[in-house]
């Protein structure tokens, strides 16, 4: 028992910082209450699933920055298509292509020997052009039930439906991942690369895969994310830096090896909360933004620091 | 290690390339304006004015127009890649300065406005610096981060001066839109400031720490370079071209907007990769990044002429930055 | 026995480019047997044991186990073959449990289990994560998971070099009982107490070539340090080596009882001006770490540095440097921009402070430089890049560098390791001049007969102590190899 808490003290702390910043929210405004929940949890999700897939590539030692791009072709994508035919199979396209960008992604990574930042900030524009390419200003339209099965509660109101997808999909795609052989690669992998490679792991395989990983991750963001608008937008969001910073703040070390998706997924509540609160404070939106930019500048910056001193002792 | 690999004719023509990267380029760029002139016949060589052979003036002088900001733009990838860094924030530095300048001039006059909108840029510069250099956050993410600040700074100042409205000063519009001679008055500006760079990365000692630290920081900190001071005084470098950048492209558009400079961010990355700069450090030249520069105008004309969607635009862009890298990495068998 | 090797590397070959690092190795080891692999730095040890574990692929010879070719790719495929490496880092990952660790390379728990407990850890816990364990237990999970998925022929790299004692004690003998029901054992070590107690041969490895493969018995260490050291070249100019004017100078540089993490625990020297002092020690005793404390690239945890009487404390290279202290490393890698030209590597400690930042004193640049290239006659058009020159002109940009800067204490580590006896010559004496025009120099070399060569005194570092001091009249290369392998000298420790 002790030796859960130790392992999970940091997720531990999250939550309860969360839990605070709820009460928080309750006292500033005692009105908010189940719908609040509701249009937090539902505005999280691109966030979310960003962040997943962002902490994916970050433990297997990598990073991606093209996810907001990535995000915005599956978004346009989805809105597309669904216009044109049926909303289900255009579901499975988008995944699909979601899941393409991230492997053609870690492809490159691992083929062409180019660091992995320089692969995705160049791909960064790759996928943004071909989201403008498919879409050349918002536009398209997405299935009224995708709409709906992210608003509302579950059976309860305080339940919000976008929470119960968030968990039922991350724990379906990395839930059997994480305990697999494959899973214990991608964390050997980003731990140390050399050792993994001893111990007998496929190294650049283990990549490639983790980087389809976030692709996946990415297309249900982007899902989400025209959703949320009922249409596709194909200029990338705010999600890049938004999913560092949650991802560094939910315990997962820039570098690799360590961490979960967990505290990352709670990580991007808390940071939604704080934009929350700042609203019921009314706060200008503008001042709303350079308040989260800054924590989250502030937040890779200690990420960082710490990193370095716990590589030098 | 790599001569195992690299099939020994690539190596050497790898060699040659990299040593006179400035052959290869300006014939890419005249290949280019030749492909450009049989596209569309007299784009170049107005046939029209009678003056058969000459090369249009105008055309090369807008060519060159707008040239200018995005080489100055690569001015500071240049210099921050060869410390194996990068600036993402000069895209949004160049539009606060501009914005803050048309703001401001109304106000406080013209000297006063520009000296403000500089030091916007030093001061982004400055941040970007501790973070990169004593923080060691990776300058992507760093620069990235403050690029995002900066962007939210400028909303609020926005909606703060919404009411005094905006005045471009005359002299920028000058430099920016005049002509002396049929060449862009830019280039009273650009001349000295690109012989300035030219002359730092060569002829002082902090132009030969960026080198340094760009190629072996190791060997650096072992010669007693103290990293984060040159890192700190390197951004803050880049902030403030970024910032001057900006003001000069004001007076080009004439015009204020919130995201007047951004889409100039990755056609700097490009113009400075394509010049034979190296991602990882250590190689970089501001002569090729200004023959990029130019490449990357005409390659935007021609894609305008053919209709290529601004999509297939970025996209190329991209793809471009992507191989030019995998191509290093391949023929010198670097990381 | 006409039953084949267990493990049979016959004729082995490989070059990294100009450089022979194996020319002609081998290695038998039958059912049951352990044979220790033996040979000074340099030997080709690691390029060895590498080739025989699959990582590298050896240029001409080959690796026949069970007597049949290995078509060894790769560590994973090697172990499938039946042999099972353990490295001198343990091959862990340091963010997952033992148990994942496990999963991960298919080891099965309960004889992993067993072979802990018969190595002598009692209370493992299998959930622990592996970054949170000291080092000695990793050895020893290490050891264990390679014996539980029971190998035919088990290579140990200097197993025992992190454990105390008592381990050690439960590791040989449970090595020893494997071996009994017919287990090979590859043995590298240096330590001969072990090799005696343990091993039933040694095979020892000299420039690359098998040199001799001894039955172990009474007195056989003094063959195989004969054999390790064998019939060198003669470097000539042996007779300008050793100063006349021992310390004359005055005490430059004073260590007294450092301590630098578990590397080193107690060293103490003093360096005169006026004289090279030689520093000796088998790989890995904690002299990488006294030189970069020296360096100010690390902080010693306790003990204290003294500069001409002064005590210092440096947090930065630069700090070393302004008190004189100027630092070749061992691995020309690390020092150089070699992209760049000779003149900018040796001009580089010019640019370094802010005050220097400003336009560049050509003239003066380029006479200290040529200055320099000249002393050291660095062979070259100095607008090439460095990575174009030969490993020994390299070298000497490394030293040259600090030359053109003005050299008061220079810490040379290992300035020699790869280079041509032409070069060699040419230091020797360039490092004998700068002591007599006052400098004062430390110089760790991997190459005994160095120390008669270049320096009046050596001291000898094992185990993280200084344990002698030898001046170099005395310090025969006989004398240097017992002091660094640990055996107590005629004389007796320092």
């Amino acid at each position: 028992m002790s030796n859960f808490l130790r392992k999970n003290a940091w997720v531990i702390g999250l939550s309860i910082l969360l839990a605070l910043l709820l009460i928080v929210t309750k006292m500033i405004q005692p009105s908010f209450g189940a719908s609040g929940l509701e249009s937090v949890a539902r505005a999280a999700l691109p966030f979310a699933f960003a962040t997943a897939g962002m902490a994916v590539v970050v433990i297997v030692g990598g990073i991606d920055l093209s996810v907001a791009s990535i995000m915005a072709v599956c978004a346009v994508t989805a809105a597309f298509l669904m216009e044109r035919m049926a909303s289900v199979p255009a579901l499975f396209i988008v995944l699909g292509a979601g899941l393409a960008m991230g492997l053609i992604n870690g492809a490159l990574i691992v083929l062409t020997r180019v660091p992995d930042i320089v692969v995705t900030l160049a791909m960064l524009f790759v996928w943004e052009g071909v989201a403008l390419l498919i879409l050349d200003s918002p536009g398209g339209k997405t299935a009224p039930w995708i709409q709906e099965i992210i608003r509302d509660g579950f059976l309860v109101d305080w339940l919000p439906k976008a929470l119960i997808l968030l968990s039922v999909c991350t724990a379906l795609i990395w839930g059997p991942i994480r305990r697999s052989k494959l899973g214990l690669s991608i964390y050997a992998t980003g731990s140390d690369e050399r050792a993994a490679f001893r111990s007998g792991v496929f190294v650049g395989r283990t990549k490639i895969i983790a980087y389809g990983i976030c692709g996946l991750f990415c297309a249900l963001g982007g899902l989400s994310l025209a959703a949320l608008t009922g249409i596709g937008e194909p200029v990338p969001g705010p999600y890049l830096m938004a999913s560092v910073a949650a991802v560094v703040l939910g315990g997962v070390v820039l570098g690799g090896g360590k961490g979960g998706l967990i505290g990352p997924i709670i990580a991007v509540f808390i940071l939604r909360i704080i934009r929350t609160i700042l609203t019921l404070m009314a706060v200008d939106p503008n001042v709303t933004t350079i308040i989260e930019g800054t924590i989250m500048v502030a937040v890779v910056m200690l990420g960082t620091a710490a990193t370095m001193r716990g590589a030098k002792t | 290690m790599s001569t195992a690999t690299t099939d020994p004719a690539m190596i050497r023509l790898g060699r040659f390339l990299r040593d006179n990267p400035m052959i290869p380029l300006l014939v890419f760029l005249f290949l280019l304006i030749a492909t450009l002139e049989v596209m569309r016949p007299g784009i170049v060589i107005p046939l029209r004015s009678g003056r058969d052979g000459l090369i249009s003036t105008f055309w090369v002088g807008n060519l060159i127009k707008f040239a200018i900001p995005l080489a100055m733009l690569a001015a500071c990838q240049v210099l921050t890649m060869l410390t194996a860094g990068i600036d993402l924030s000069v895209g949004v530095v160049a539009t606060v300065s501009a914005f803050v300048c048309a703001t401001l001039t109304t106000i406080w006059g013209v000297p006063a406005a520009a000296i403000v909108a500089l030091a916007t840029g030093i001061i982004v510069g400055a941040v970007n610096g501790i973070g990169v250099g004593i923080v060691r956050v990776h300058p992507l993410i760093m620069t990235l981060g403050t690029g995002l600040i900066a962007t939210g700074c400028l909303q609020v100042y926005q909606r703060l001066f919404i009411n005094a409205g905006s005045e471009i000063p005359e002299f920028l519009v000058w430099l920016g839109t005049g002509r002396t001679a049929g060449m862009p008055n830019g280039l009273f500006l650009f001349v000295p400031f690109a012989l300035f760079v030219l002359w730092l990365m060569r002829y002082t000692g902090f132009g030969r720490l960026l080198f340094a630290l760009g190629s072996n920081e190791q060997a650096a900190k072992l010669s007693g370079v103290r990293a984060w001071q040159v890192y700190i005084a390197l951004y803050v470098l880049s902030g403030f071209i970024a910032a001057l950048a900006g003001l000069l492209y004001l007076g080009m558009i004439r015009q204020t907007s919130l995201s007047l400079a951004n889409p100039l961010l990755l056609p700097s990355v490009a113009a400075a990769v394509i010049g034979g700069t190296s991602i990882f450090g250590g190689r970089g030249s501001f002569a090729g990044a200004i023959v990029g520069a130019l490449i990357l105008r005409v390659l935007d004309t021609m894609l305008t002429l053919l209709q290529m969607p601004e999509g297939a635009r970025t996209a190329l862009f991209g793809l471009i930055v992507l191989a030019v890298t995998a191509l290093y990495v391949r023929i010198t068998g670097t990381r | 026995m006409t039953e084949p090797a267990l493990l049979d590397a016959t004729g082995v070959a490989k070059s990294f480019g100009a450089v022979h690092a194996l020319t002609d190795a081998e290695l038998r080891v039958g059912k049951g047997e352990i044979v220790a692999l033996m040979g000074a730095n340099g030997a080709g040890k690691s390029t060895f044991v590498k080739i025989i574990t699959g990582a590298l692929k050896p240029d001409t010879g080959h690796v026949l186990i069970h007597g049949q070719q290995a078509r060894v790719g790769s560590p994973a495929e090697a172990r499938r073959t039946g042999l099972v490496p353990v490295y001198q880092e343990p091959s862990l990952i340091p963010d997952l449990d033992v148990l994942d660790n496990l999963r991960l390379g298919d080891t099965p728990v309960a004889p992993f289990v067993h072979w802990v407990k018969e190595l002598g850890i009692e209370d493992l816990v299998l959930n622990e994560m592996i970054a949170d364990l000291p080092l000695a237990t990793l050895r020893i999970i290490d050891l264990a998971r390679a014996l539980a998925s029971d190998p035919d022929v088990l290579l140990l790299d200097e197993m025992t070099a992190a454990l105390p004692t008592d381990l050690v004690e439960r590791v040989l003998k449970t090595v020893r009982a494997r071996a009994n029901e017919g287990m090979g054992v590859i043995y590298v070590s240096h330590r001969f107490t072990e090799i005696s107690e343990l091993c039933d041969r040694a095979s020892v490895l000299r420039d690359g070539k098998t040199v001799g493969d001894l039955q172990i018995e009474e007195g056989v260490e003094e063959r195989i340090v004969e054999l390790m050291l064998g019939q060198k070249i003669d470097l000539g100019q042996r007779e300008i080596a050793v100063n006349t004017s021992t310390q004359s100078g005055s005490t430059r540089l004073k260590v007294r009882d450092l301590a630098i993490g578990t590397k080193v625990s107690n060293v103490s020297f003093d360096l005169y001006s006026d004289e090279v002092l030689g520093v000796v020690a088998l790989e890995g005793q904690g002299q990488d770490e006294l030189f970069q404390a020296l360096a100010g690239f690390i902080k010693p945890t306790a003990g204290t540095i003294a500069i001409d009487g002064e005590q210092k404390q440096f947090s930065h290279p630069a700090d070393a440097i302004a008190s004189g202290l100027t630092f070749v490393p061992g691995d020309r890698a690390d020092a150089l921009l070699s992209q760049r030209s000779v003149r900018e590597n040796i001009a580089l400690p010019f640019s370094a402070r802010i005050k220097a930042w400003g336009p560049l004193k050509m003239r003066h640049e380029k006479e200290r430089v040529a200055h320099a290239i000249d002393k050291l006659q660095i062979d070259t058009r100095a607008q090439g890049e460095v990575q174009q020159l030969s490993g020994g002109n390299q070298q000497k940009v490394t030293i040259g560098r600090w030359l053109a800067t003005g050299v008061e204490t220079l810490l040379l580590f290992d300035p020699t390791r790869g280079i041509d006896v032409r070069t060699k010559r040419q230091i020797y004496p360039l490092v004998r001049e700068l002591a007599d025009q006052g400098a004062a120099v430390l110089y760790y070399t991997s190459e005994l007969e160095e120390i008669q060569l270049a320096c009046d005194r050596a001291i000898v570092i094992f185990n993280g102590s200084v344990v002698d001091t030898i001046d170099a009249s005395e310090a025969t290369e006989q004398r240097l190899m017992r002091a660094a392998y640990g055996l107590t000298g005629n004389e007796g420790a320092a």
